[in-house]
């Protein structure tokens, strides 16, 4: 919908092959300059650790697989974060509301369900999440309210809420920190234990293999329905056979880190496992956290390109004016995003607490920050109307990527800002330079 | 066929609005009988965009009614509008400019699948022939509406105004961006959704568009009405000495902003 697709596919015979080849496939030239950029930077750390330390580091199964769990919460938050800034807004209080809504929760699950369940229940893990989302969702309802109803601007909003809430999350405790949680609540955290293991990794990876294969077939048959013009069909196999090598290949990563060495020789002697004379090989395989993500970037993919309440975001972000004398309720859609951005940064408080295997009112600090950042780099404009959820994605990538590079490295956490930030600001600027170079034609 | 006998389609009677000290529409009225286009003409500034945007729910009035087949009509907010079968292509076009012609064409009333999701392959098969019957031409259905020419944007906007059996169309400037072909095809399109008993409110400050279309004018000048009458009973020089000194000629009714004496 925002990306101009072309129509179509006549290729001029001279035209060069790999022009031919983004033409024919239509994807997003800016997204491959953003996993072009990505590579860099993967293969850049590992060769500066080989050269440091002698051998690669960076693009190890172990640290790849780390990479994946850290980036699942700002992941999260920036699906969100792009619709926000796609209306033209801004939620500087994600981080806070991760404080507060993940000392509420540490808070019922351990000190107030417990009496009423007993400490073993299996409902705790439950409500402590439902909670959680219900408390998210009505803050983000609470700033969008004010935005929409009062006019007044996001980024006061959402500067004072950032205040509040990380106040609020301290009031919750008095400053003290919630732990252990509940155990099958920190398996939403990743760890061996959470984690899904090597045969059901493949499983889901063979799952998505087959439902990329299927959207594809059913577009075209879509398309064939009503007579529009197809992609060529070397394209979709093109399209199929690099969608599943990517699944597949990361599925082997995953698959490839075992379980560390006392974690599995306990889980051994429990099972009256036989540990043999290498040590016991266990696939740590999906984490639940990134599964999470991943399942929360479909589905903010899908809300917002197939569903109307998106396509009233990206309108309402393209021209208010025209989207509310078209007779859309501009001021609920307000609410509803927001409220959706409290919502997504409820779940992020649930897995970095689960992570943390506690709940504190630190939590989550600077955290609207790196999720701005995450949407922004991955291509979404702040004049509004421009970005996409899987862009979201990968700037969060690239972010996290980054961050734990320099921490392989030995980088302080000074330094690690510093860099942060410079790519920020030179990655819009790049942006800027390439639309303005593009649009002139 | 004497149109005054029936029912107006509209009426909006002592409609007023300010915006701070301006008082860009003071106690104007007007009216329109279906299958009748009604011309509204005036210097820039007199007040007719702010006019017809109260009838559309975009502006809310500060006092007057307004009267759909005779029945007194609350209309408050764009949606209640195009309840009463109220369209409207706006002088600004008010087109969103990131989204497709299809997607721009049903803004606000999406078609959806049988799950509820959208069914953009069916709202472009829509567009597509729409835009088939009011510019041939026009071959862009996939780029946000922003890469489009002034003229394509207002076949798009006039598009979403008709598609849906609109009982009134309010054009505000509609060929303001167009060439001379694509005004003569607005023309024929005018007249033939008048055949169709559409009432259509034709906005302009060029009169030359509006007498060969129009059957009657309303003039206002400083948010007043200064006349309004039959085209037929009325020379071009008077309809333009109504607009640029608020004189009001014999053959038409005098309003409040009619120059005195
Ligand atoms: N939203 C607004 N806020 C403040 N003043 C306004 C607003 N809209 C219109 N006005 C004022 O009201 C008056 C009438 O404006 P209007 O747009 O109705 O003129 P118009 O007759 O449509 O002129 P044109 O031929 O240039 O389109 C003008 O003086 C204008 O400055
Ligand atoms: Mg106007």
């Amino acid at each position: 919908m925002t990306s101009a697709a072309p129509g179509a596919a006549s290729a001029a015979p001279d035209e060069p092959t790999l022009r031919r080849i983004l033409r024919a496939t239509e994807v997003d030239t800016r997204m491959l300059g953003m996993i072009f950029a990505l590579a860099l930077i993967w293969v850049g750390f590992n060769v500066y650790t080989q050269i440091q330390s002698g051998e690669g580091l960076f693009l190890t199964p172990r640290n790849l697989w780390n990479l994946s769990v850290q980036t699942s919460s700002i992941a999260i938050m920036g699906t969100g974060m792009v619709l926000i800034i796609v209306m033209r807004h801004i939620d500087l209080s994600v981080g806070s509301i991760i404080g507060f809504v993940s000392t509420i929760i540490g808070v019922a699950q351990v000190r107030i369900l417990p009496e009423y369940l007993g400490l073993d229940s299996p409902a705790i893990w439950i409500l402590a999440v439902v909670l959680a989302l219900v408390v998210g969702a009505a803050i983000g309802a609470l700033h969008g309210s004010l935005v929409a109803y009062l006019g007044i601007p996001a980024f006061i909003v959402t500067l004072g809420a950032q205040l509040f809430w990380r106040g609020a999350a301290w009031w919750v405790t008095a400053g003290q920190t919630i732990a252990p949680l509940d155990p099958r609540f920190s398996l939403m955290g990743g760890g061996p234990h959470g984690s899904i293991g090597a045969t059901w990794s493949w499983v889901l990876a063979l799952l998505a293999c087959v439902g990329i294969v299927f959207s594809l077939y059913s577009g075209r048959q879509r398309r064939a329905r009503f007579r529009f013009p197809q992609r060529p069909m070397w394209a979709e196999y093109l399209i199929a056979a690099v969608g599943c090598f990517v699944v597949l290949g990361a599925t082997l990563i995953v698959n490839a880190y075992p379980w560390p060495e006392r974690v599995a020789a306990r889980w051994a002697e429990a099972n009256n496992v036989a540990v043999p004379a290498g040590g016991l090989f266990i696939s740590t395989g999906w984490a639940i956290p990134v599964l999470i993500a991943l399942v929360v970037g479909f589905a903010m993919t899908f809300l917002a390109r197939r569903t109307r309440f998106g396509r009233y975001v990206y309108a309402i972000g393209g021209n208010p004016e025209a989207a509310e004398l078209a007779g859309i309720n501009t001021k609920r859609i307000t609410v509803m995003v927001f409220a959706l951005m409290g919502m997504l940064a409820a779940i992020a408080a649930c897995i970095d607490s689960a992570r943390l295997d506690s709940a504190t009112n630190v939590l989550g600090q600077l955290d609207e920050l790196y999720t701005i950042a995450a949407a922004v780099i991955g291509g979404t404009s702040l004049a509004g109307g421009v970005g996409t959820i899987y862009g979201a994605l990968i700037g969060a990538l690239v972010i996290q990527s980054l961050q734990s590079g320099m921490i392989l490295l030995g980088f302080d956490s000074a330094f690690q800002q510093m860099v942060v930030g410079v790519v920020l600001v030179g990655a819009v600027g790049l942006d800027t330079f390439y639309r303005r170079r593009t649009a002139k034609g | 066929m004497d149109a005054q006998v029936r029912t107006p389609l509209i009426e909006m009677k002592d409609i007023s609005i300010a915006f701070g000290g301006v008082k860009a529409v003071d106690h104007a009225y007007i009216d329109l009988y279906p299958g009748e286009v009604v011309g509204l003409l005036g210097h820039n500034g007199a007040g007719k965009s702010c006019l017809i945007k109260i009838l559309s729910g975009a502006y809310k009035r500060d006092a007057g009614q307004i009267f759909v087949n005779g029945e007194e009509a609350h209309i408050s907010n764009p949606r209640d509008a195009k309840s009463y079968g109220i369209e409207t292509v706006y002088q600004a076009l008010a087109l969103a400019d990131n989204v497709d012609a299809a997607s721009n064409l049903y803004l606000g009333r999406e078609l959806l699948t049988r799950w509820g999701t959208l069914d953009d392959a069916s709202m472009e098969a829509e567009a597509r022939k729409v835009m088939g019957r009011l510019n041939p031409n026009f071959r862009r259905f996939k780029e946000p509406v922003i890469a489009l020419s002034g003229g394509q944007r207002q076949s798009v906007a006039i598009a979403r105004a008709i598609h849906f059996n609109a009982r009134i169309l309010i054009m505000d400037e509609p060929t303001a961006a167009l060439g001379p072909a694509e005004t003569a095809q607005v023309g024929e399109l005018v007249k033939q959704l008048k055949s169709d008993g559409i009432g259509i409110f034709l906005i302009s400050h060029d009169i030359h568009d509006v007498f060969d279309l129009a059957d009657r004018v309303t003039v206002m000048k400083n948010g007043q009405v200064v006349g309004s009458g039959r085209v037929s009973d009325m020379t071009k020089d008077e309809v333009l000495g109504m607009i640029i000194l608020g004189k009001c000629p014999p053959g038409a009714l005098p309003g409040p902003g009619a120059m005195q004496g």
